[in-house]
This record gives structure tokens, sequence and C-alpha cells, in this order.
């Protein structure tokens, strides 16, 4: 039986549905409650800290010798910020801890931090766009002589020219207003300290434990051999918890000096201020298209929002030049102009979130795509086939290689399963009635499961991007897997499990994988950037692999036939063409206890291997269908529909998860979510009732069709697809928005497409019923 | 995300409650179903010193239906009007603007009453008792008290009730089973508070209007009876016409506030959408 391509339930899932899931908090029972004191203001110098008498109270004075968070690119154009773990001169957003409490519980920690006096000389805070870029600004960071911390820029040779041939050029202004991770669990850390060894072992909500532990060993000035991270069960990520916070360095130091165990649970007011957030760009574009539609030539300014500082490992440059390598996305053109700016304010820090910049450069681009076909006089299908990509391998203007994929195919999938003639009719009878119907395409591709190549491309210091896999098999024929991917709600375990059961022959359920334990498992990168199916799981085939062939020469001796004649299967090792056989787990006993037998074998089952791919494109084409009430700007999602092609499905249903929560947020992104801050940087979505993750009553049912290119890029012919479904339904929204209000010529470039936007919009165009 | 330190009384009966509210007056807080106390506690927005916990009271948990009157006892959940609890236009009205009350689990703790004490501007029932003219009657040891809803309501947050007093009971007028009722509410997710909601009631005899009753909430601070409008409505024959034209009325004699989610003009246009939509419910 094979395993991989059957909708296996999650293993996860039995504990988890049934409270057995372990977070952070589940653990922080006995420890000290540590809590925070955050900066009430967004920019200023800090006069005097007053701090009760009677508490347990730090600041950036008793840190002093903690070293600063201060990621590195090396690029000419990268200013690097230091970002202190507390302040001790200067706060630089609203909602960074300056001062930290422990108490016995967290109700008497906060009434200890409320007796924590900060007086702060307040400045005027830097915190849009045009502030950040004016002339005169002044910057954020005294180390940086402007408020532009990175920026990339490239130029073809034609594209002047390709202007200059273009019959038709069109220009938009696109703005995505930044949103939050808003992971389900927060963020939160408990540093146990051991006096035996003098060890801290820090269980916290991360995504990568690794990194965490080289980051704060490296800010303390510690040997990585005095820390052990946990990541224990963690209730989503989304890119939010990739990143090396002050919080976790603070915990650490904490219970080295206190000796004694300290937990900090973030709440949800607390994640909103000072976590990270994302999104926050403004994107200009300039496309010249030929009459026949053929896009030319593309220039581009973008400017992302990356806060007051840089993140770790990744830095602020994570952003923008996603944003300036990936643009160009499913299209095939070959003149590109860009500039693409990290803008620094006294905002909270920018981090990845899921789909990093390409939600806002696939809303760009396919919104392009649409008001170019309308000028031209062209279908919207129609102008996105003439210039899809079509042959592969292709390299776009920015030098990216695109292997294998079904570009147009997806698209042609999506439209004749969206029936358009019948919508474009039932569209047409209702307007007649007043309701507006309107329906929306978007392209893209996903650069997934990429390795160490794209990451150095990028100039990073730290270069993540292999994994390492430990495969063993016991005595009794179970397997045990270590990885240095740390899931967070994907049903990796799973996935992984097919994959290996096919390699050893032994069933899903008995192969354990460990993850998320720095002392446990081998260093690796976490999962993140739709990585670990692809690259753990790469190392996990090739790991098994190993293992499934020592099985082999073990079972052929046994048998005296040859290696390449043993089957694994079903927990047996076959001949094949004779009925001979022997269970795996003999095979595994006699690999342990009678290893004399096997000449030129090392004693034992354990392998490991190590795969750094240099990534792969997964691509999709998502169709939206919308109802706009126009008196009230209120949407609807009808319908949504993704062809997606990530190459072979491990498990398909946990593709389909991945996808369907991908959309969900996508559907956030294009109509609900957005933190607003007011001019003084004084955060105004502080809760869910301000800031508005939709419900499950706002989402449609997601139709989900799958392509299967195979590439030659991904050694378990899995793409990654962690992140497309978020990249792609912000743009499939809007423009289905745009089309139902066709009527009355609007289009929209600005995200989330909120009901007071959209009257706005219909006020504009005459189209308010009340005006 | 803990309150402030409180000390917490669990009265037996209302008698224990009134004199513990008399002896304690600011220094403590009712609380009923909690929903908008603890969450605003746990903010330590609100800092009572001393919470005076009303859930054993059973003599306050009770719905009865007269003739001139449905009377709403002070613990009687949101839940409870899931499905219509008398016969009629009242009923059906309170259980269709029930579910636009917050989320399942939420409804089945918050009270009534909790919700026209708190005095959200946005709140569907304080929309219902200024509208339907309730009126709630209060208790303390002083005595008791029965407040008219166009007195009761002064502004977000803030009623009429004194430190001292229990809302022990609200009284909708009964609806004869001519009423036609009608309500919309726009909210951005499904349990949000309204940006803007209406409530719509008439009778009408032989295609005339001879009774009304209009009202709109979550558009200033607090709801807002459209008494002069109704008056407009009397005597009228029901047509899309004079909706039309009393919902262009409405738009303009509300100065709405505005906040992130929706700036005055937005909600203007909000409150001309939900008395349209309202009304034409009623009157269809
Ligand atoms: C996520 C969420 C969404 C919500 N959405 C909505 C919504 O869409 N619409 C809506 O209307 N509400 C909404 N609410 C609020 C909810 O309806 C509350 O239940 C209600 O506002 C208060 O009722 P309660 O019984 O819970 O009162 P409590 O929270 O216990 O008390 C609220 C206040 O009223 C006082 N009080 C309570 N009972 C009495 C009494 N009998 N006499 C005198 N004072 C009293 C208390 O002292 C306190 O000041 C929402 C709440 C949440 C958490």
């Amino acid at each position: 039986m094979n395993w991989i391509g059957r909708r296996l339930p999650r293993l996860e899932d039995p504990a988890l549905l049934k409270g057995g899931g372990s977070y952070v908090a589940d653990h922080a029972g006995k420890a000290a409650a540590v809590c925070f004191v955050r900066s009430p203001v967004a920019r200023g110098t800090i006069v005097s800290i007053e701090m009760p008498s009677d508490g347990t109270v730090f600041t950036g004075r008793d840190l002093a010798d903690v070293k600063p968070i201060r990621p590195i690119l090396h690029r000419p154009d990268y200013v690097a910020i230091g970002q202190p773990v507390l302040p001790v001169d200067r706060v630089s957003f609203c909602g960074q801890a300056v001062a930290v409490v422990v108490a016995d519980d967290a109700a008497l920690a906060e009434d200890l931090a409320e007796q924590v006096f900060v007086d702060i000389d307040v400045a005027d805070a830097i915190v849009d766009f045009d502030t950040a870029l004016a002339p005169d600004a002044a910057p954020v960071h005294p180390e940086a002589t402007s408020n532009v911390v990175v920026e990339g820029r490239m130029k073809t040779q034609g594209l002047d020219q390709a202007f200059a041939e273009a019959a038709e050029i069109v220009a938009l202004d696109v703005r995505s207003h930044r949103q939050s991770a808003a992971p389900m669990e927060n963020r939160g850390g408990l540093a146990e300290y051991d006096a035996a060894s003098g060890r801290v072992t820090l269980t916290a909500s991360v995504q990568m434990p690794h990194m965490l532990r080289t980051g704060i060993a490296d800010t303390l000035g510690i040997p990585e051999s005095e820390l052990r991270v946990i990541a224990p069960d963690v209730g989503g990520g989304f890119g939010q918890k990739m990143s090396l916070f002050p919080e976790y360095v603070v915990l650490v130091w904490l219970a080295r000096k206190l000796k004694r165990s300290v937990a900090w649970i973030e709440d949800r007011r607390e994640n909103l201020l000072a976590s990270a957030h994302g999104r926050d760009q403004a994107f200009s574009l300039r496309g010249a298209f030929a009459r026949d539609g053929r896009l030319l030539g593309l220039e581009a300014d973008l400017r992302s929002n990356i806060g007051a500082f840089s993140c770790y490992p990744v830095t602020c440059g994570v952003e923008p030049l996603m944003a300036f390598a990936e643009l160009p996305g499913p299209y095939d053109f070959a003149e590109y102009g860009v500039r693409s700016r990290g803008v620094t304010t006294n905002t909270c820090m920018m981090a990845p979130y899921r789909g990093v910049s390409r939600p806002t450069l696939t809303f760009s681009m396919e919104r392009m795509m649409d008001v170019a076909a309308k000028r031209l006089g062209i279908d919207a299908a129609e102008i996105r086939r003439r210039n899809l990509i079509k042959a592969f391998p292709h390299r776009s203007p920015t030098g990216l290689v695109y292997d294998e994929g079904s570009y147009l195919q997806a698209m042609e999938v999506a439209i004749e399963a969206a029936g358009l003639p019948a919508f474009r009719a039932r569209q047409e009878a209702m307007r007649e009635r007043g309701r507006y119907l309107g329906v929306g395409l978007s392209v893209f591709s996903e650069r997934t499961g990429y390795g160490t190549p794209a990451y150095a491309a990028r100039g990073m210091e730290i270069v993540p991007g292999y994994e390492i896999v430990d495969c063993t098999m016991d005595p009794s024929g179970d397997v045990v897997l270590r990885i240095g991917s740390s899931p967070h709600g994907q049903g990796l375990k799973t996935s992984l499990a097919q994959l290996v059961s096919d390699e050893l022959g032994v069933e899903p359920q008995r192969i354990r994988i460990i993850s998320g334990d720095t002392d446990a498992t081998p260093y690796g990168w976490g999962t993140f950037a739709s990585r670990s199916m692809v690259i753990a799981g790469g190392s996990s085939k090739l790991a098994a692999g190993k293992v499934a062939g020592k099985l082999k020469t073990i079972a052929a001796t046994l048998m005296e036939t040859s290696p390449d004649d043993i089957e694994l299967k079903d927990g047996w090792a076959r001949v094949s063409h004779s009925n001979q056989a022997m269970e795996i787990g003999t095979l595994a006993r006699a690999a342990y206890h009678q290893s004399h037998r096997f000449k030129g074998l090392l004693p034992g089952l354990h392998e490991n291997a190590v795969y750094d791919p240099g990534g792969t494109f997964s691509n999709a084409s998502h169709i939206a269908f919308v109802e706009v009430d126009i008196e009230t700007g209120g949407v609807r999602v009808e319908r949504f529909l993704v062809a997606e092609d990530a190459g072979v499905l491990i498990n398909p249903m946990i593709v389909d998860g991945q996808i369907t929560g991908g959309v969900a947020q996508g559907i956030a992104n294009a109509l609900f979510e957005e933190i607003v801050y007011d001019d003084t940087g004084n955060l105004l979505t502080a809760s869910f009732a301000d800031y508005l993750p939709p419900t499950a009553a706002e989402i449609p049912e997601i139709e989900i069709m799958h392509m299967e290119t195979v590439s030659a890029e991904s050694v378990t012919k899995a793409k990654g697809v962690g992140e497309g479904g978020a990249i792609g339904a912000p743009a499939a929204v809007v423009n289905a928005i745009c089309d139902a209000l066709s009527p009355f010529g609007i289009e929209l470039f600005e995200l989330p497409a909120t009901p007071q936007r959209i009257r706005e919009a219909l006020r504009r165009a005459g189209g308010a019923s009340y005006a | 995300m803990k309150a402030a330190a409180f000390d917490y009384l669990r009265p037996a009966d209302l008698g224990e409650a009134l004199a513990l509210l008399a002896t304690h007056k600011d220094d403590c807080k009712i609380l009923a179903g909690g929903q908008s106390l603890v969450p605003a506690m746990n903010f330590r927005l609100a800092r009572p010193a001393i919470l005076v916990d009303i859930n054993d009271l059973n003599e306050l948990d009770y719905l009865r239906a007269d003739a001139d009157h449905l009377k709403i006892g002070a613990l009687t959940r949101h839940a409870a009007f899931h499905r219509p609890v008398v016969e009629g236009p009242l009923g059906t009205l309170l259980a269709k603007v029930v579910r636009y009350i917050a989320h399942y689990p939420i409804r089945q703790r918050g009270t009534f009453a909790g919700s026209l004490s708190h005095a959200d501007p946005a709140s569907e029932w304080c929309l219902v008792a200024a509208t339907l003219r309730a009126e709630m009657l209060a208790k303390s040891v002083r005595g008791e008290r029965v407040i008219a809803a166009g007195d009761f309501f002064h502004g977000t947050f803030t009623t009429a009730l004194e430190p001292d007093e229990v809302l022990a009971e609200i009284r909708l007028p009964a609806m004869a089973p001519d009423w036609r009722v009608g309500f919309y509410e726009f909210s951005r997710r499904a349990g949000d508070f309204a940006l803007g909601m209406a409530v719509a009631a008439a009778r009408v005899e032989e295609g005339t209007i001879r009774e009304a009753r209009l009202g709109v909430g979550g558009v200033a601070d607090r709801a807002i009876r459209l008494g002069t409008l109704e008056d407009q409505l009397v005597g009228k024959p029901a047509s899309s016409a004079l909706i039309d034209g009393i919902a262009r009325e409405a738009r303009g004699m509300i100065e709405p506030n505005g906040d992130i989610h929706a700036s005055p003009e937005y909600r203007r246009d909000l409150i001309a959408t939900s008395v349209k939509r309202a009304l034409t419910e009623a009157l269809a």
C-alpha cells in the first residue's frame, strides 16, 4: 500500500482535539509571572523610570551587558539598526518594552507594572511614508542618515524602449494597509533555570527554535550549550513567530539572574501592539502594453514600511527585497525597472507574514492586468493568456529561474470550473434588480522550498535553507525521525510519516517525529516560507532511503538474494518474483543484535541526510465571486475557487487545509484586517473588536482543484503550498468587487476594501444613492 | 490581561443585594452576565473594588407577559429570546434581533438588563427599548421607581440608574397581532457591534399606517427614537416613495459619530439604508 497521496487523518489531531495539546501556557504553572512595561508613546527620550520599592523590576540599565539585536545584510544599501533588548535612552514605537516586572502571579505582575512610571520626553513620531520620506524628515534612528534602510534597484537595458513602443501605459498606485498575522496563540515563553547544570530551558511559542537559541546566546554572550529551546505545540505562527524578540532574551536573562523559572504569556493586546506586523506597502506601477495586450515592460516604485526595527534573522529586507525580486510573478516579459525601499518608522516592527510581499505584488499585477484588459478591450482571461509564462525553465528579468509549472493550464481549469457564461447571465439579471455581483481572477507564482543559495543571494549574514534529518529504526521496527523543521499546526508530522512510510514499508502510525527541541533535533531552520514539505521532506526521504537501503542489504543477506530484488512494503521485506519474505521488525532486530553477520555494514539503523535545494515554484489561479451591497458597501464572498499546482500531494487533505486557511487570510486581507495608527503613532486597533479577523461566517467554502506538475527541483516531487492561498486571494476578491461595480466605472487599489472605502468610491463615482 | 484586585460578594436574595449596594454604592458594581464588565475589568478599564454578583437572585429570572407588557426580569439571558417568547410581532422581532447580539456563547450568559444598564450605544436591546418605549423598573433600599426609556439612556455607558439601584425589570409594551416589524443591522462581521441599525414597527389598516415606531442605533452616543418621523408615517399609505423619503430625512436628522470603522459621512449612509430596510420589512 502506498501512503503518499492519501487523505490520512492527521496523526496530531486526536491529542489536539481531546485537550491533550501542550502549549507554553500549559507548562507555565509554577513559574513566576513576567509582565513587560511598554512605552505608551511612539517616540521620545526616556527621562526617568520610577519603580515601586517593593517589587522585582529591571530596566535597560540592568541589562547593559546584553547586546542589541542587530541583524545584518551584506548590501551597501542596508543600514544595520540595533534593537536594544530594553532601551536605555529612547523609545521607538508605541508598545516597545521598557521595563520588566517579575511577581508570583500574573495579576500581581500587572499590579506592579502599573506602578512603574516611565517619564518620556515625547517627540513627533514618524508613522507614515509621506512623513518618513519627506526630504527634511528627521531619521527615526540616529545611526541612519535617512529613513530608507534598505533599497534594491535595477533597470534592464530595453526598458525605455519598451515604454516608447507601448500602445498603452497603465499606471497605478496601490496601497496595502498594515496587518497582523494574528496567530490564535499569542507569543509566550517559559524560561526554566536548572541549578544542577546552570542551563536554561526556554519553552516558547516559536517557529525557529535553533535560530532562537543562536540569537539569544549571541545577545547574552553565552555559548549555545547553556541554552535549550523547546517549541511545544504552537498555535499558529504565519511568520510572526520566526523572529528573535527582545522578550525572549529578557526571559532567559531573568532565569539566569534570578535562578528561578519565569514565564511570560502574551495577551492579545500586546500581540497586536508589539509582536510584528506586515504588508504596510505602497506600490506605484507603470506597465507598458502592446496593442495586443502583451506586457512589454514594467516600472515600479515599491515602498514597504518596516517599522522601528529590523527583524532577526531575515532582516527588514524581507518585504522590500521580495517585492523587488518577485514582482514580475507569473508573467513573461523582459524589461523591468524597479526601486524598492524599506522605510523605517516609529511603528511596530515588520516581520514575515504568510506570503511576504507577494499578496501586495500579486494584487498590484492582477489589478494592472484587469485595468489594461479593460483599456485595450481584451477579456481579463485573454490578456493573461497572452502574458503568462509558457516555456520552462523560465528566467525572470531579476534572474529567478522558474521550474516547470502550469500557469496557463491552472487558469483554464479554474475558468472552466467557474462557469462564467452562466454567471454573466445571472450578473446581468441581478443588476436589473439593483444587485451587484462580480467575478475576479488572479494568477500567481509561489516560490517555495528554497535553500541556502536564495538566502545567500540576498546577502544575509545568517544564511538559512538546508535541513538535516536523522532517521532511526529501533530494534522493534519503529521509526524515529528527528527534524530541524518546527511545525506549528501544519500537520507536517503526518505528511512526513506518509513519506517515510513509503520508503521503509512501515505504517505511518509507527513513525514518531521529534521536532522543536534543540537538545533532541539536528540544527535546522524551523518552519516558514513554504519550505518544510520540500526541504525537511526531502531530507526525510533521503535519510529514510538510506535506512531502507540498509534494510534491503540485511534482508538480501538473510534471504540470500540481491538487495535490488527486495521490496519493503506493509511491514515486510519481500523478494520479488518469489514468495520469500521477512518481517521488517525481524530485520531491524538483526541489524542491532546480529550485526556481526552483515559484513561492511555499521551496526544498527541510524542514518541522516541533508537537503538544500534551489527552490521550486508552485502556481495557482484563484477565482472569487462576490456580491457588493452598494448601499452599505458590504461585500459577501459567495464562492471561491482555487486551481493549485503544488506538484505531488503527499496528503491532499492537509494541502487543502493549507489552501483553505491561506485563502481565509487572503479574504481577511482583502476585506477586513487593518492595523491603524493615529498620527502620533498610537495604535487604534489593539483588540479583536477593532482589528477584525473574519469568522467562519464570512468565509465561503473554498473549492479546490489540483494540477500536478512534477518538478525535478524537489526530491519528493512536492512543491510548497503554505502561502499561496494568502497570496492570490486579495487580488481575486478586489478584482471581483471592481467587476461588480463596473457599471460605476470603479477601480479600487487599496487593501482592505472596507465597506467605508467602497462607499467612498461610489460616492466619488456618483453611485451613492443618498449623496 | 488580569483584573485589578476586587472583593467578590454573592448575595442570596434581592434584599441582601440591595443592602450591599446601599452600603458600597460607587465602590461596587453589579455582576450579571459579565460579558461587558469582565472584559472591561481585564483591560483594567473598569476597576470596581467590590463585585456584587446577582446570579443567585432567582427571583429576577423570569419572563412574564400580560395584556399590557412583556416583563423581562434582570437575569433573563439574551439566549432566552432565540425563540419567540411571546406570540405575535413582539416575540418575532426579539427573536430576530437577538441573533445580531454577539455570539452564541456570549448570548448564553449576557443579560437583557445588563445590556441596558451597560448602555453601549450599539446595543440592540437598547435600540429596542428606546424605540418601543420600554419602561425600566429600578429597585433600591429606598424603594422602586419606573423610568421611561426616553429618560433612561444618558449617553455612552451612562444611564439614569443610581449606584444603589438594580435594574430589576424591563417592561416592553405588548404589540397587537396587526403590528408588523422590521429590523436591519450592518456590522463588519457576524456578531460585531452594529455600525448602524434600525428597528421599525407599524400598524397598518387597509393600506394606511395607523401607528409607527422607528429608531436607529450604533450611530450616536445612544439609540435614537425618531419620533417626528414616526408622526410623518402615520396616516400615510405605505409606499416605497414614503420609505425613501423617511430614510433621507433620517439621514439628515442625525449628527453621527465617527471612528476607524465608520466616518460620520459613512454612518449617515448606514442610517438611511438601515431605516429604509427596516421600514421596508415592516411595511412589506
Ligand atoms: C465579543 C463580544 C461581542 C459582543 N457583541 C455585542 C453586540 O453585538 N451587541 C450587544 O448589544 N452586546 C454585545 N456584547 C455585550 C453583551 O451583550 C453583554 O452581555 C451585555 O452588554 C451586558 O450584559 P451582562 O449581563 O453580561 O452584564 P455585565 O457585563 O455583567 O454588566 C454590564 C454592566 O451593567 C451593570 N449591570 C448589569 N446588570 C445590572 C442590573 N440588573 N442592574 C444594574 N446594573 C447592572 C454592571 O454593573 C456593569 O456595569 C458583546 C460582548 C462581547 C464579549
